[in-house]
């Protein structure tokens, strides 16, 4: 079904892995094959020895907020329907280099405006939950 | 002290010798085309200069216009040099500081750079229009609501409040100077609106810590410079405007927009095209008269002040207290014809020829010897600086 909401391509060679990940419930990070550097978002050539071999390892899922929104209209059609609406970046613990874009959710199920946005802090601790939307697993985080 | 250095190589060696603008507005009844040629003709006839002398055209990749509709319409010559910068509001100094390079270079002798555009229809915004599947970097951003340029900044405007301190008297502070200069310029689209701190916290959010007024204006618009040697510009109609630096701006690991992922997100692309630029530059910040700092948000502003050198790190914010960017008492006055936020949001281009007016003395905001007159592109994403001179 045609949701409305926006949505990463999977068949993309250097991110399918990732959202593959997400729909088996795991948060991944794109590891270089040589000098085992993290990074993210993935690229074809790790920044720090230019090796092209890659790995996927799962990260812990749990973060810290490193930055918050709250956004109102105008937007897309489908995204004003649930306006206002919160966005964070996240910094895992694990590894404070690797942030995500995501929102911070009440629950799995969810909408991205649960949350009262005047509660949200920045360092607060977050986990990973996975939200399916069309055939996609998009990470999203709850109170930890 | 630079001829030991391949920099000093187009420095003072060019100059804008011509500007030209179309009115601005919302839904002018004119094509992009013929804005983007109207301003090309106003600027040629501003210098004093023939079109079919024009050889070199630059653009931003944004640019709907192409360069031999614009050539065929306006009647230019045998073009040797045309070529075009990209990342939108990063390009405006880009396309006037790679002019001044072709022709520094002899690969032409007269260039024009335009923006042209059609904003104000609300469908034609870029973000209105993502495409459902994501392939490039905005699959790590848009999928969780993170979808215009506005979104993109607030997460790093709210993460720089936090670090620093910064608050929403210093974003008013910049959208009520600039409202004020606007006043004063018949051009703009604003300045028949006065604007209060009161309006300012009042106004409604858009994407919060921003609200309206923290937000450039959407216009229809074009406007155009002409660049020719620094020789030749002396012999033309109006005062040269010297190209004295320019620089662009790429730092390591940087993703335009969404510059999320570095190790220091809020040390964004000013800070590149500073070093370089000042490097070039026989002038430092303290030289500077007047500056036009990219204004698709107010708090490039402040990231803008602290990455060209006017104030230290976490200090753009209170940089901005006590009128310090307001004209004509200020420490540093800011966009002094109102800029993208009061005047007319043409993707920054509209901010070079307020550079080259202070230079000229013709600003409607007119800082008092103003010799030296800084111009920025956006911040937040691949970037570039001009610094314009009156004497060489």
């Amino acid at each position: 079904m045609e949701s409305g909401w926006l949505l990463p391509d999977l068949d993309d060679p250097t991110t399918q892995e990732f959202w593959a990940g997400c729909a088996r419930g795991e948060l991944l990070v794109q590891v270089c094959g040589d000098c085992d550097e993290r990074r993210m978002p993935p690229r074809p050539m790790c920044p720090r020895c230019r090796s092209t071999a890659v790995r996927w390892e799962p990260t812990s899922g749990r973060g810290r907020v490193w930055s918050f929104i709250v956004a109102h209209p105008p937007l897309l059609p489908a995204f004003a329907a649930v306006a206002p609406y919160n966005a964070i970046v996240v910094e895992l613990d694990d590894d404070p280099s690797i942030r995500f874009v995501g929102n911070l959710v009440a629950r799995a199920e969810g909408e991205i405006n649960e949350i009262d946005p005047a509660t949200i802090l920045i360092d607060e601790p977050v986990r990973v939950v996975f939200h399916q939307i069309e055939d996609v697993a998009l990470p999203r985080w709850v109170r930890a | 002290m630079a001829s030991a250095s391949p920099a000093g190589l187009i420095k003072n060696k060019t100059a804008v010798a011509g500007i030209g603008q179309t009115a601005f507005g919302k839904g002018l009844p004119d094509t992009e085309l013929s804005l983007a040629c109207q301003a090309v003709s106003i600027a040629l006839d501003d210098a004093g200069v023939d079109p079919s002398e024009v050889d070199g055209v630059a653009s931003y990749t944004m640019e709907p216009n192409r360069e031999v509709d614009v050539a065929r319409s306006v009647g230019l010559g045998d073009i040797t040099w045309f070529s075009q910068v990209g990342y939108g509001g990063g390009a405006g100094c880009g396309v006037v500081g790679q002019a001044a390079m072709a022709v520094a270079t002899g690969q032409c002798n007269v260039a024009v750079a335009w923006r042209a555009r059609k904003r104000a229809d609300p469908t034609s915004r870029p973000w209105a229009q993502a495409a459902r599947r994501l392939t490039d970097t905005q699959q790590w951003s848009r999928p969780f609501g993170v979808i215009r340029p506005v979104d993109e900044i607030a997460l790093l405007t709210r993460r720089y409040m936090h670090e620093y301190g910064g608050t929403r008297d210093h974003l008013a502070n910049i959208a009520l100077a600039f409202r004020k200069h606007a006043a004063r310029n018949p051009a703009s689209t604003m300045g028949h609106k006065p604007m209060t701190r009161d309006d300012y916290m009042n106004a409604r959010w858009i994407s919060e810590p921003l609200c309206l007024y923290d937000n450039c204006l959407e216009t229809d618009g074009a406007l155009a410079v002409v660049v020719v040697s620094a020789e030749r510009a002396r012999d033309l109609k109006q005062p040269p405007a010297f190209v004295h630096a320019f620089a662009q701006g790429l730092p390591p690991q940087h993703q335009t927009m969404t510059n999320y992922f570095t190790d220091d997100p809020l040390r964004g692309p000013a800070w590149t095209a500073a070093k370089r630029m000042w490097e070039l530059a026989d002038v430092t910040p303290a030289d500077v008269k007047v500056a036009q700092l990219y204004d698709a948000f107010s708090p490039l502003i402040i990231l803008s002040l602290e990455g060209y050198g006017f104030c230290e790190r976490g200090e753009g914010g209170p940089f901005t207290d006590d009128g310090n960017i307001e004209w004509p008492n200020g420490r540093l006055p800011v966009n002094t014809s109102g800029g993208g936020m009061s005047e007319a949001y043409v993707h920054g281009f509209n901010l070079v020829l307020e550079g080259v007016r202070q230079i000229r003395g013709t600003s409607t905001a007119g800082v008092a010897g103003a010799d030296v007159s800084l111009v920025t592109s956006g911040e937040g994403v691949p970037t570039s600086a001009i610094i314009f001179t009156r004497d060489t």
